[in-house]
């Protein structure tokens, strides 16, 4: 092939537009019937390399075309198009600015793949390498004022953490906050409802507690201010601390009221794990001396989803509430405290029974032995 | 030491060596025979935890209501729908292991860690859960609701 | 007349009881430096009787079947009163068992007690070893844990690799092409049904041969009586050494029962065979010398698989051992070095290679 083309037909026969039947020409014109130069008559519409500022409106001649797309897939969206102007790529696009994302950079061009393809550049485990692509270089978003750490970060937080180690793939990636067509940073007033999608029992008892109001009208965006937006670290009981993870102190005065709730609950938690790992430790103690405590070890999981529970509940910011959940959990621990000690009182009981069975078959031993003697002393052997 | 005829040996000293084995051997004995025996006595609860439990008596659930109850090593959760029919799932979300509940609103099974729903049969229809829940039988015996799993091979 | 002489009376009228008990009677067991060792034999088959009467007890309680079989046992150990107890002892008593089984097999070896006319014994005694290993083999897999699952797979994999008929014999001992349920319901019954019977069969015939034949005296202290008649020492096995069987018995007891309550046998947990195998499945000391071999053996020697290779020889190993009684005689004084050095060379072999394969995890 020629130099100049990009594309060999083996790639394209990768693309699922390739698979759907349809040919260089769909989208570049031409004349396919026709051998050679022919082939590229303008006459017969065509285009040679597609500007990148006719990008959208190329592929959205058929993918906004409800009626043509029910041909290949009914149930595939066809707001893409009207979606990409609302966004913040394509508000930027209309005025003229080719640097932004058109449909061909996220989805590739010439071996595009569906969004459930592995393989494909925006399928979820590939979306935020995509966006990387321009939004982690620093030379090439110069100028446009926002920060491009977002990828360092989003790499090391929980959610990515669950979505490439655990597999979870409903755990969110850019896309799921920002929205992929009419992409743009969810507003200080809704990135609450971003995380509400899933944690659902934060923002409710966020919402009914006294940090909703106080944020709204400090104009600060709700989950964001304490847990980041893109380096989500898995949180650990040191928010609540006084450390350098604490956020509470962050606004609040050392001493005051709300200082002395925080202490409250983070006493509570700890409370709670403490029993926790109390149990635990006896448990094992009697599990390594052989004891059965299979169903105690199953109840923990009980308490420690109690110290779970808990651990939303402080997004109420009231204490009492928490220490609800606390003290269920540490009741349940509780119990399984007492199992393992009576496992270990029963173990002490099996040793003790041992012991004095030892003794018998020792006297029997001594008997025996004495017996012999005093058998063969008289006797001569036969 | 008295000095003994060969064949005589101190009636005493014979009693107590004789008497040293004898209740050795008695106490060993009984000290072998006696956890026996109490093996031998069936324990009160005869059930395994394994493959079937009874779960609840007839009328302890109203339509539209549920409970959550231990099925072997895992809690199952049973709920009568609105129609008074049994239902059986696993109560394990198979998200991230979440106890999961009923909600008598909805009518479908919730899991309040992600929000995830599963329907009546265990479905996972929205949220994050990947897979259904795993359904078990409910037959009525007598006044029993009993809920029990297919066997293996 | 007492009731005990009455009784012998009553049974003498009709089975001619004394002359059955006679010889009983005047059986004698010789004494000297190496007698100890033939207390060996009694407590292996003590520790068989163990065997029994715990495996009895655990059948009332057991069920078998890839749903229960686990839970069961669970039962045991938790709820049933002293199920511990008996089921701990029931794993204790079948590894030293087997233990004592090799050690008196080794000294059968090197005090010579295989030779003629005690051939047969010494056969009967290899069949005895074998089923022993089976007992262990089948009973191992029985609470359906998940290590046992997977070494009982290693173990029937290994044995598929046996030329010709490896692959029928494994579908035979595991039920079908993989570990399942029915390998369990199948190893069940070889465990409680088949060896129990074989076993009982070959004990019979290899205790009257030991009776038959009387207890065989080492060559050297053999040589020395036969110059000085006076040094030839005997016990009567009634009531002398019989007692001191009974302290051996006792002892054994002690120790079990002290194994059982300070080390009790764990419970692991429950199989899925749908779950990939966990890192160190490694089979029971028994059965590890073998196993450690077979690892190191390279994937292929010359055109042969290596595990193929490995289980040739082993078979031919076994073979040689079981033949080691006509051995004796061949090539002068050769024959005799021969089994010497055989067994020599098979005990320092078993011992280092179990070493080594736990010592390598």
């Amino acid at each position: 092939m020629d130099p100049p083309l990009q594309v060999t037909e083996q790639q394209f026969a990768s693309d699922i537009h390739a698979q759907k039947g349809l040919t260089c020409a769909s989208c570049h014109g031409g004349d396919p019937t026709k051998a050679d130069m022919d082939a590229m008559s303008k006459a017969a519409g065509f285009r040679g390399k597609i500007d990148r500022k006719n990008v959208p409106e190329l592929c959205g001649r058929c993918h906004s075309d409800p009626a043509f797309m029910r041909q290949y897939n009914p149930s595939l969206r066809t707001d893409q198009l009207s979606q990409y102007k609302t966004s913040v790529h394509g508000r930027l696009f209309a005025k003229g600015d080719t640097k932004v994302a058109v449909c061909i950079d996220c989805h590739g061009v010439h071996g595009l793949r569906p969004a459930s393809d592995t393989r494909s550049s925006v399928h979820p485990l590939n979306i935020a390498q995509t966006c990387s692509r321009c939004h982690a270089d620093a030379n090439y978003m110069k100028g446009y004022g926002i920060p491009t750490d977002q990828f360092a970060k989003y790499g090391a937080s929980v959610h990515h953490d669950a979505l490439t180690v655990r597999g979870d793939l409903s755990a969110p990636t850019c896309t799921t906050c920002h929205g992929n067509h009419g992409a743009a940073p969810p507003g200080v007033d809704s990135v609450q409802n971003v995380c509400s999608k899933c944690h659902v029992f934060q923002d409710q008892m966020f919402e009914k507690s006294t940090h909703k109001a106080a944020f709204q009208s400090a104009g600060l965006p709700g989950c964001v201010v304490c847990h980041s937006n893109h380096g989500i670290a898995h949180p650990t009981d040191e928010k609540l601390g006084g450390g350098p993870q604490a956020v509470c102190m962050q606004c609040h005065t050392p001493g005051d009221f709300c200082d002395q709730q925080r202490a409250a609950m983070l006493n509570g938690l700890k409370k709670l794990d403490d029993a926790v790992q109390a149990a635990d430790k006896v448990l094992s103690v009697a599990e390594s001396s052989g004891m059965e405590v299979s169903q105690a070890r199953l109840d923990q999981d009980q308490a420690r989803d109690a110290l779970t529970k808990a651990r939303v509940t402080i997004h109420s910011f009231k204490p009492a509430l928490v220490e609800q959940d606390v003290q269920e959990g540490v009741k349940i621990a509780a119990k399984n405290l007492q199992a393992g000690q009576t496992a270990l009182s029963e173990r002490d009981y099996r040793r003790k029974g041992l012991g004095l069975s030892l003794v018998f078959i020792f006297i029997t031993v001594l008997g025996l032995f004495l017996y012999i003697r005093q058998l063969e002393s008289h006797a001569p052997k036969a | 030491m008295k000095t003994e005829e060969p064949g005589r040996i101190q009636p005493l000293r014979r009693r107590m060596v004789e008497m040293l084995l004898g209740g050795g051997l008695f106490a060993s004995i009984v000290s072998a025979i006696y956890p026996v025996l109490r093996y031998l006595v069936p324990p009160p609860v005869a059930d395994l935890g394994g493959d079937e439990i009874v779960a609840a008596k007839v009328g302890d659930l109203k339509p539209n209501s549920s409970k959550i109850v231990r099925f072997g090593t895992r809690p199952a959760l049973l709920l009568m729908t609105s129609e008074g029919e049994y239902r059986a799932l696993s109560a394990v979300c198979t998200h991230l292991s979440c106890t999961v509940q009923y909600r008598n609103d909805l009518h479908q099974v919730w899991c309040a860690c992600h929000n995830g729903m599963y329907d009546l049969n265990g479905r996972n229809i929205s949220g994050p859960p990947p897979r259904p829940l795993e359904v078990y039988q409910v037959h009525v015996r007598g006044d029993e609701i009993v809920i029990s799993r297919k066997r293996e091979a | 007349m007492s009731a005990l002489t009455r009784a012998r009376t009553w049974l003498d009228e009709r089975f001619h009881w004394a002359d059955l008990v006679g010889p009983l009677k005047k059986k004698t067991v010789p004494v000297h430096r190496l007698s100890y060792w033939y207390f060996l034999g009694g407590i292996t088959l003590f520790l068989f009787i163990i065997q029994v009467c715990t495996g009895i007890l655990l059948l009332l309680y057991y069920r078998p079947g890839a749903n229960e079989a686990f839970e069961s046992v669970q039962y045991i150990m938790t709820r049933v009163q002293f199920g511990w107890l008996v089921r701990s002892i029931h794993s204790w008593a079948a590894n030293l068992m087997i233990l004592t089984a090799f050690a008196h097999m080794f000294s059968v070896v090197f005090l010579r007690a295989y030779r003629k006319p005690r051939e047969l014994t010494w056969l009967s005694g290899m069949v005895l070893l074998f089923l022993a290993l089976g007992f262990g083999f089948s009973g191992y897999l029985l609470p359906w844990n998940t290590l046992a699952f997977f070494a009982t797979k290693v173990g029937t994999e290994i044995t598929g690799q046996v030329p010709v008929v490896g692959r029928h014999l494994m579908i035979f001992l595991r039920g079908g092409e993989d570990v399942t349920g029915a390998t369990l319901t199948r190893f069940f019954g070889f465990h409680v049904a088949v060896l129990p019977g074989l076993t009982t069969l070959f004990v019979l015939i290899h205790l009257a041969l030991v009776q038959y034949f009387g207890m065989s005296v080492p060559p050297g202290v053999e040589a020395r009586w036969k110059t000085s008649p006076q040094e030839a020492r005997q016990m009567k096995f009634f009531p002398n050494f019989f007692l001191r069987e009974l302290m051996a018995w006792y002892i054994a007891l002690g120790v079990l029962g002290a194994l059982a309550a300070i080390l009790p046998w764990e419970l692991g947990t429950k199989a899925d065979p749908f779950a990939p195998a966990p890192a160190g499945i490694r089979p029971e000391w028994y059965f590890m010398f073998m196993f450690q071999t077979l690892k190191k053996i390279p994937a292929k020697l010359w055109f042969v698989d290596g595990e193929v290779v490995g289980i040739l020889v082993f078979g031919a190993a076994g073979l040689v051992w079981m033949l080691l009684p006509f051995f004796d005689k061949a090539g002068g004084g050769r024959g005799r070095k021969f089994i010497m050095g055989a067994g020599v060379f098979a005990l320092a072999y078993i011992i280092a290679m179990t070493f080594y394969g736990y010592a390598a995890k």
